[in-house]
């Protein structure tokens, strides 16, 4: 019998889960929102999929830890592995996911070196985005897409998801052009994201995962702004969970 | 005794239920701890008890009680004076929205906390403190003590240097010098070189069983938790000091057998954490209980709760009380808070003590708003860097809304150092 290994990261928006064979290629993968009962969320999640043992990661960890006696390992150690994987020679990770955001340095052997986390607020975040993309009226998932349409940006001043809210409603007012709000909008989140970059590395590329690496605008802008070279994995969400199988499979 | 003392009953009840339950959640539920803890879960258990009892009897018999705030001030002058001095706790929130009538919002928790423990009327060793010192240390409590004298009528303000310099020195020898007229004057008790000698001998025995228990904390296995040892330090403040050294020396001895045996707290080889920045007053104990529940133990504190307030010991040979005056300048003048500038003995003292205590990382803890030494985590995340230290600076208040956010922090720091 082959063994199975899973990965479940339970984030503050959806819950991903990866699963490895012993060769450590995923053989499963799954997805689905959080909701307000992140366990009965995993518990369905889980139902079927067959796995030998199983790590848990995400801000839902410890809930996950209780309810089904897994071991746990943080976000920043899960996407580590994770994004190891696919890029062996890069150093540096962005991560920024649903509600929260941060940078990884890695030692040359693959260890965490130094992280900076934003998990106090949501600008920054995916949430930021969202929030952002309704008030301009555009699809999440298109709201990239259309930024990288504006000839150039507008200057958004507000980090905060409220007053960045009320900034935009007031330019859309003015008549501006939606997509250089947009692309105002995704400057604004690189450059917290940049800044949380240089206080734990200075150069060398750099690894972007989590749902918000999806977003054709933010690494397009991310490599301009920071100057290093952007990578993003196939599937950027899903690299908390498969980094937390990988280490299932180390024990 | 709780009216005697003008205390609002509702408020203290509430207060004494939370601590109780904060303690034993954290304390208590430890495994395999020193026995010799016990003498503090019973201080613990009777701090707003018997010791207070214990302290107003004393004021009966005619000594008097001094509340202090910070490091600087001197027990041995008041020992010396016939007066007892205590810490006065601000290490939790209380009556916020009072305390923010009078001070802004971005004023550091431990600030806060002292308004909030005099304005909600809880604390009996304020209310029972005949002279309450303040200190001109960072600008929020030099301006907040400003503020403070409205709200007590016994207010006394230390000034201190910022400086190390000789002008810096000759300030702290004249201020030391007022405080013992002062206190003098409360007491009518005059200082006789006897009764200095005496005082110095007691404190600097105090002094001594915590150096004890420190470098105890060298072992692996440790034998005692970073919380117990941090309660050490908290009591150091209120209890009666010659019980005190008593009790610390007894559990030094319990742990000296323990060592031999290998009977730690924790398993050998679990990550050694040193924490460094602001001091931790009871009852905030909130940081260390997230690191020794996410797998790494506590081997030391650079704090004024911990080693930087107990570190150096007075010379007990001076024969007049000038000398003996000079002896206390040069011992307190080397406390290396943040209000000093330029502050150098700061980082190389957290570098010694992780070399002494054998830390795999340090935690640099610093209150929110918390100016002097937020400012000094950046020299000191960096210098630690250079050496191959890792190095964590948290930021956070005596609020509970960021226990997730820190315990994910703490953990992914914890397995950098594994
Ligand atoms: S940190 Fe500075 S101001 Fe605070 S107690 Fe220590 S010496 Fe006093
Ligand atoms: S030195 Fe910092 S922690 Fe201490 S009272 Fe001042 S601001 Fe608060």
């Amino acid at each position: 019998m082959h063994k199975r290994f899973a990965g479940i990261d339970i984030g503050s928006r959806t819950i991903e889960l990866v699963v490895v064979n012993e060769e450590g290629k995923i053989v499963e993968s799954l997805q689905s929102d959080t909701n307000f009962d992140p366990m009965a969320e995993a518990k369905k999640l889980l139902a079927g999929v067959q796995y030998d043992c199983i790590m848990a990661t995400g801000y839902g960890r410890t809930l996950f830890e209780l309810a089904f006696e897994s071991p746990t390992v943080t976000e920043i150690k899960a996407h580590a592995t994770g994004a190891r994987v696919f890029f062996p020679q890069a150093l540096t990770i962005l991560d920024i996911g649903g509600q929260d955001s941060k940078a990884i340095a890695l030692a040359e052997n693959g260890r965490v070196k130094k992280f900076e986390m934003n998990d106090r607020c949501a600008a920054g975040t995916g949430k930021f985005l969202e929030v952002m993309a309704r008030t301009l009226g555009c699809a999440i998932e298109a709201f990239g897409k259309e930024a990288l349409l504006a000839e150039q940006d507008v200057h958004i001043s507000s980090m905060c998801t409220v007053f960045a809210e009320s900034e935009v409603t007031s330019l859309i007012a003015k008549g501006t052009n939606p997509r250089e709000i947009a692309l105002g909008l995704h400057a604004s989140v690189i450059r917290r994201a940049a800044g949380m970059i240089n206080r734990v590395s200075s150069e060398g590329d750099i690894v972007f995962t989590g749902g918000v690496a999806k977003n054709p605008c933010m690494t397009s802008l991310l490599a301009k702004r920071l100057g290093r070279r952007v990578f993003i994995p196939e599937d950027p969400q899903c690299i908390g969970a498969f980094g937390a199988a990988l280490l299932a499979r180390e024990r | 005794m709780w009216t005697e003392l003008g205390l609002d009953l509702e408020a203290h009840d509430a207060l004494l239920g939370v601590l109780g339950q904060a303690y034993g959640d954290i304390f208590l539920s430890q495994k395999n701890r020193p026995d010799g803890m016990g003498y503090f879960d019973f201080v613990m258990s009777e701090v707003h008890g018997l010791r207070i009892r214990e302290l107003l009897d004393e004021k009966e018999a005619g000594r008097k009680i001094i509340g202090s705030y910070c490091v600087f001030v001197p027990e041995e002058i008041a020992l010396a004076a016939n007066a007892t001095l205590v810490g006065l706790c601000s290490g939790a929130d209380f009556a916020m929205e009072d305390v923010e009538r009078i001070l802004p919002r971005n004023t550091c928790a431990l600030i806060k906390s002292s308004f909030g423990f005099k304005l909600g009327k809880v604390c009996p060793y304020l209310e029972s403190a005949d002279m309450i010192v303040g200190e001109n240390t960072c600008d929020g409590k030099k301006k907040a003590y400003e503020s403070l004298g409205h709200l007590v009528e016994n207010l006394y303000v230390m000034d201190l240097p910022q400086v190390k310099s000789a002008n810096g020195k000759a300030l702290l020898k004249s201020e030391f010098q007022r405080f013992k007229t002062a206190v003098e004057q409360l007491t009518g008790v005059s200082i006789t070189v006897e009764s200095l000698q005496q005082a110095i001998k007691t404190v600097n025995a105090k002094r001594a069983a915590m150096h004890r228990l420190s470098s105890l904390r060298k072992s692996d296995p440790v034998t005692i938790s970073g919380l117990d040892a941090l309660l050490a330090n908290q009591v150091f403040f209120y209890d009666n000091p010659a019980r005190f050294t008593e009790s610390v020396n007894k559990i030094c001895d319990e742990l000296e057998k323990r060592i031999a045996v290998n009977d730690g707290v924790f398993p050998a080889r679990t990550p050694r954490i040193l924490i460094s920045g602001c001091p931790q007053a009871v009852p905030n104990w909130k940081l260390p209980w997230i690191i020794e529940t996410s797998g790494a133990v506590i081997v030391g504190e650079e704090s004024c709760v911990g080693e930087r307030g107990t570190r150096n010991l007075t010379d007990d040979s001076g024969t007049t009380i000038d000398t003996m005056l000079d002896a206390l300048v040069d011992r307190y003048f080397q406390v290396d808070c943040a209000i000093f500038t330029p502050n150098h003995e700061r980082l190389d003292h957290i570098q010694e003590m992780v070399t002494d205590y054998r830390a795999d990382g340090v935690i640099h803890y610093g209150l929110q708003f918390c100016q002097p030494y937020l400012m000094e985590s950046m020299p000191v995340e960096k210098a630690l860097e250079q050496k191959d230290i890792p190095c964590l600076r948290i930021e956070t208040d005596y609020s509970m809304e960021d226990v997730g956010q820190l315990k994910t922090r703490v953990e992914a720091f914890i397995e950098q150092l594994r």
